[in-house]
């Protein structure tokens, strides 16, 4: 009784909440609308890219010398440099168009490469353990992916097809830069679909024995096609910030290695691997979450609880590692080049971040909230109900020191004042390494949670217990005392130099811990006593972590993505081609906050569309009372 | 049906609450350079020196890294007196630069950031030895001499210093002259088109005389062609306290350079100069 009355309640609160949703979504895309047609802005979007030249004379030649050079090699060929007038207009902005048609390929693109990854490990598992629940489910996480293969295609072709035409200097330079590249991505498709299909419909065909090894070999093939993918489009993305193996004007004078491998390649390849999977986690783990919801089958909530479980543990487990890649990658960016660094972390992008933190504080929040609340699963987790308030308390905490520093709300005057971004009494605050204190504060704090569900269900046999309790508590408590002190330390007084410096010496704490962690319980609970633990006891609320999980996660993508753009300011190819387009500047972050919703709405859908179509495949529609009557 | 309005709802309501951040947060876009055309018939110094100063804070995106500290990323450059700045670098026993005054020093600096590193400010790792600043007269700034020289003029000029670059060169302003162009008038008084027309701007006939040797208030300038080369009589111009004619009381106006157009300039110094009696 108690829960029906709960119900209605939240049913009484969620109409108001769904109609105020509703309006503010409507708005939302009604500014978009007009931002996008850009009403009476038309000539301000036509002010020219340029330089400053003298009057009645020719513009300047950019780098001259360079391209005396290239005239004596005739094979060589600049980058072309279109003017305005050369950029096809559509009456819209085409920039819009090509954001939202690549950013939806990317999601897609996402998913299908990381199911089929932690898909093969799930199998493998089942191999190992020998127990089918997990070839099951390994099964099922393909099935509800399926279709994603061939939106991705749908996308990706729109995508090409609207960047050929609306950039088409642009693409012929790409083009003539990658050339028989492009070819070996494309017929990379046809071996990908082949795997795909095989290993997904022969999966019951090749189940057991020596077959199911040829069924985990398809599955690598699969995988190793998709990472091919993945690494060739990466190029494309990095060729384009930090160009390699063409010359200042763009004329290309290495082979194709040596133009793929830029100095941001691996970083976006280590990142975007990790954060992919992370993301393919998380999405499935909504579906697990919806099937779990709408049902009352005990048993069937049991399998969607453990489903969902086990998405989330994948999801937060990539998650982890994240930051690590994040930084990495952001040392490279400003090794290549420092202006394009601050132009990410100290230019207009900087505020950025701040979103940046809240969609991570979502996510860590989100994922801590669901494995506390998946304790009441299990019997032994009475023990940590005191040490889950800590955790709690230091992950809000963390959370607002991360967000708050900064004044949200300037006005236009004000950020002039100002220079452009920072608050010369709040700055300091907001800089990295008060943040960085922060953030590395909540990882550590969640892989905490982690580690206390993951010995809920255990008690520790051996003798050294107490002292590996003791050793760790130490660790951890030394870790958090390191943290704060080279953040405070060489954050607030000494130059900017030591400030990146120190942040990865506190990156490489958290990295201690979480290494610690692991090795001492690991020993600690070799043949541990077992307490019962029982799937589908969870609470129903506990599930919406698992939907706040994919949505911030998609948004954060996008708007990463928007960010990785955008460091190139009016630059298609930095430093060697410029961007004269209507839209060559970097458009306001509420702008690119329309751009995401949308995209993140879209996604949505189609993703919705995704499990519906897998639902399908599973039902089967009763012969109707009429034409049985006919017949007889 | 009623799980999945509970949960898409969930979800929209979440994406929208995402949406609400970047709203709060100031909304800077960020322009990309837009073309600036300079008619030399009409830039004066003052013009000059402000195009500097507006490179410096837009095109150049010198105050990305430029910024006074905490914030900086490199020397405060705008805060600090450069001239006085650069005179120690160049004392400084590390300096190994072909730099000889200020404006040299400037110039190399943006040009080959790595030829003399600031003290602390150098490429981590590299000891100083290797400057983090792109060399601006390359992508991705990508400024010409003619911006260069103005953002060395703004460098100059902000704490009272001379300015020692020339304007842009005179024979390209009387190109633009002869083509015709038309400057943004309404803006600054027309420029002359004319000798005459310009003494007469500047109100030059109210103090000397033309066409004899009476003094008015400055030496008449009949003769003035055969008494100073047309170097002098510029410099008479542009800083008429260098040399002060015998007798005269430090009175003629001290920003001409600042107000005439380099093609006023040069048509009153080839003028006067052949004015020998
Ligand atoms: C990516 C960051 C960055 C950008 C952008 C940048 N600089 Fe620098 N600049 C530096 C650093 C770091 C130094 C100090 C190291 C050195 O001496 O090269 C420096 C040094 C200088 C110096 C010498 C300062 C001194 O105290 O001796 C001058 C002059 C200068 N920059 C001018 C400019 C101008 C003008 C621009 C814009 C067109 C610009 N810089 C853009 C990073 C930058
Ligand atoms: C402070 C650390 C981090 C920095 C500096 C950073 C930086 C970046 C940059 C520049 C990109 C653009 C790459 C691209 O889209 O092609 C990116 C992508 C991304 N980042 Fe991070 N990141 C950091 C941490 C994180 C964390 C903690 C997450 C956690 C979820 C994350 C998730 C993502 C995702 C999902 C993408 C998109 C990947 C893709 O498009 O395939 N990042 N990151």
């Amino acid at each position: 009784m108690m829960k029906q009355t709960r119900f209605s309640y939240i049913r009484g609160m969620m109409r108001p909440v769904l109609m105020f949703m509703t309006v503010l979504l409507f708005t939302g895309m009604a500014t978009l609308v007009l931002a996008e047609t850009g009403a009476g802005s038309a000539q301000a979007r036509i002010a020219p890219v340029g330089e400053v030249r003298l009057q009645g004379q020719p513009p300047v030649e950019i780098a001259p010398a360079a391209a005396k050079a290239a005239e004596e090699k005739a094979e060589l060929e600049a980058a072309p440099q279109p003017r305005r007038a050369d950029y096809p207009n559509v009456g819209m902005s085409s920039r819009a168009i090509v954001w939202v048609l690549a950013q939806m390929h990317l999601f897609f693109g996402a998913l299908v490469l990381a199911v089929p990854l932690f898909v093969l490990m799930i199998e493998l598992v089942g191999v190992y353990t020998g127990d089918e629940r997990y070839d099951d489910m390994a099964h099922e996480f393909m099935k509800i992916s399926l279709t994603g293969f061939s939106i991705t295609a749908i996308f990706g072709g729109s995508l090409a097809l609207a960047l050929f035409m609306l950039y088409p200097d642009f693409m012929g330079y790409m083009m003539h830069v990658f050339g028989a590249q492009v070819l070996v991505y494309a017929s990379m498709f046809f071996f990908e679909s082949f795997f795909l299909y095989v290993y997904y419909y022969g999966w019951n065909a090749f189940r057991y024995g020596n077959l199911k090894w040829v069924h985990l070999t398809l599955g690598l093939l699969l995988n190793a096609s998709g990472l091919t993918i993945m690494v060739l489009a990466n190029s494309w993305a990095t060729f384009m910030m930090a160009p390699s193996g063409v010359n200042e004007v763009g004329a290309v004078v290495g082979n194709i290695w040596e133009i793929m491998k830029g100095p941001l390649w691996n970083p976006i390849n280590l990142h975007r691997f990790i954060a992919n999977i992370g993301f393919g986690g998380a999405v499935v783990g909504a579906y697990a979450a919806f099937k779990f919801l709408s049902t009352t089958d005990p048993e069937k909530r049991a399998h969607y609880d453990w489903m969902g479980y086990t998405s989330n543990f994948i999801a937060i487990l990539a998650f982890l590692p994240l930051p690590f890649a994040g930084y990495y990658l952001m040392a490279e960016i400003y090794s290549y080049s420092q202006q394009m660094g601050i132009t990410a972390m100290g230019g207009i992008l900087a505020w950025l971040f701040i979103v940046q933190a809240v969609l991570i504080g979502t996510i860590l929040l989100a994922g801590n909230f669901y494995l506390w609340s998946g304790m009441s699963r299990t019997e032994g987790s009475e023990r940590y109900k005191g040490l889950i308030k800590v955790i709690a308390f230091v992950l809000v905490v963390s959370f607002l020191i991360w967000v708050t520093p900064h004044t949200l709300i300037l006005s236009a005057s004000e950020i002039s004042l100002l220079g452009g971004s920072h608050h010369h009494i709040l700055g300091p605050l907001g800089i990295m390494p008060a943040k960085n204190i922060a953030v590395n504060l909540m990882l550590i704090a969640t892989f905490l949670s982690f580690q206390l569900y993951r010995r809920s269900d255990k008690v520790a046999t051996v003798r050294w217990a107490p002292l590996g309790n003791a050793l760790l508590i130490g660790v951890y408590v030394a870790a958090v005392v390191n943290i704060i002190f080279l953040g405070v330390y060489y954050g607030y007084f000494t130059n900017t130099v030591y400030k990146v410096g120190s942040s990865v010496a506190q990156v490489s704490t958290t990295l201690v811990v979480i290494v610690a962690g692991l090795v001492i319980d690991t020993l600690m609970f070799r043949n541990a006593k077992r307490l019962p633990s029982h799937w589908g006891r969870i609470p129903d609320r506990a599930q919406y972590a698992l939907f706040a999980l994919p949505i911030a996660f998609t948004w954060l993508m996008a708007l990463m993505g928007y960010v990785r753009s955008s460091v190139k300011t009016h630059w298609h190819v930095y430093t060697v081609m410029k961007d004269n387009s209507p839209d060559n500047f970097i458009p306001t972050i509420g702008y690119a906050g329309n751009m995401i919703t949308l995209v993140t709405v879209l996604f949505l859908l189609c993703v919705l569309f995704m499990f519906w179509v897998a639902n399908l495949s599973g039902s089967r529609q009763a012969k109707p009372e009429a034409t049985a009557g006919g017949e007889a | 049906m009623k799980v999945l309005f509970k949960t898409l709802g969930f979800s929209l309501g979440l994406t929208l609450l995402f949406t609400l951040v970047t709203y709060l947060l100031p909304q800077v876009k960020g322009e990309a350079p837009v073309e600036k055309k300079v008619d030399l018939s009409s830039l004066t110094m003052e013009d000059f020196i402000a195009l500097g100063d507006d490179i410096f804070h837009n095109k150049g995106t010198c105050t990305l890294c430029h910024k006074p500290a905490p914030l900086g990323r490199a020397p405060d450059i705008e805060g600090d007196d450069m001239v006085a700045e650069s005179a120690k670098r160049l004392a400084d026993p590390r300096y190994k630069g072909d730099a000889k005054d200020a404006e040299g020093y400037l110039r190399e600096s943006m040009l080959h950031p790595s030829k003399y590193v600031v003290a602390g400010w150098g490429k981590k790792g590299s000891n100083d030895s290797e400057s983090p600043m792109p060399p601006v007269d390359k992508p991705p700034i990508q400024l010409s001499a003619m911006e260069i020289d103005a953002v060395i003029a703004w460098l100059e000029a902000k704490d009272g210093n001379e300015v020692t670059v020339a304007l842009p060169t005179a024979a390209a302003a009387a190109e633009v002259a002869a083509g015709g162009a038309g400057g943004d008038a309404g803006k600054a008084p027309a420029p002359a088109a004319t000798a005459e027309e310009a003494l007469a701007k500047f109100a030059c006939v109210s103090c000397h005389s033309l066409d004899s040797k009476d003094t008015l208030v400055g030496p008449g300038l009949v003769d003035v062609g055969s008494r100073l080369t047309s170097e002098q009589v510029r410099q008479s111009i542009l800083d008429p306290g260098a040399v002060i004619a015998e007798g005269f009381p430090p009175a003629m106006p001290t920003d001409f350079g600042a107000k005439m157009t380099v093609n006023e300039l040069e048509m009153i110094v080839k003028y006067l100069a052949e004015k020998k009696g």
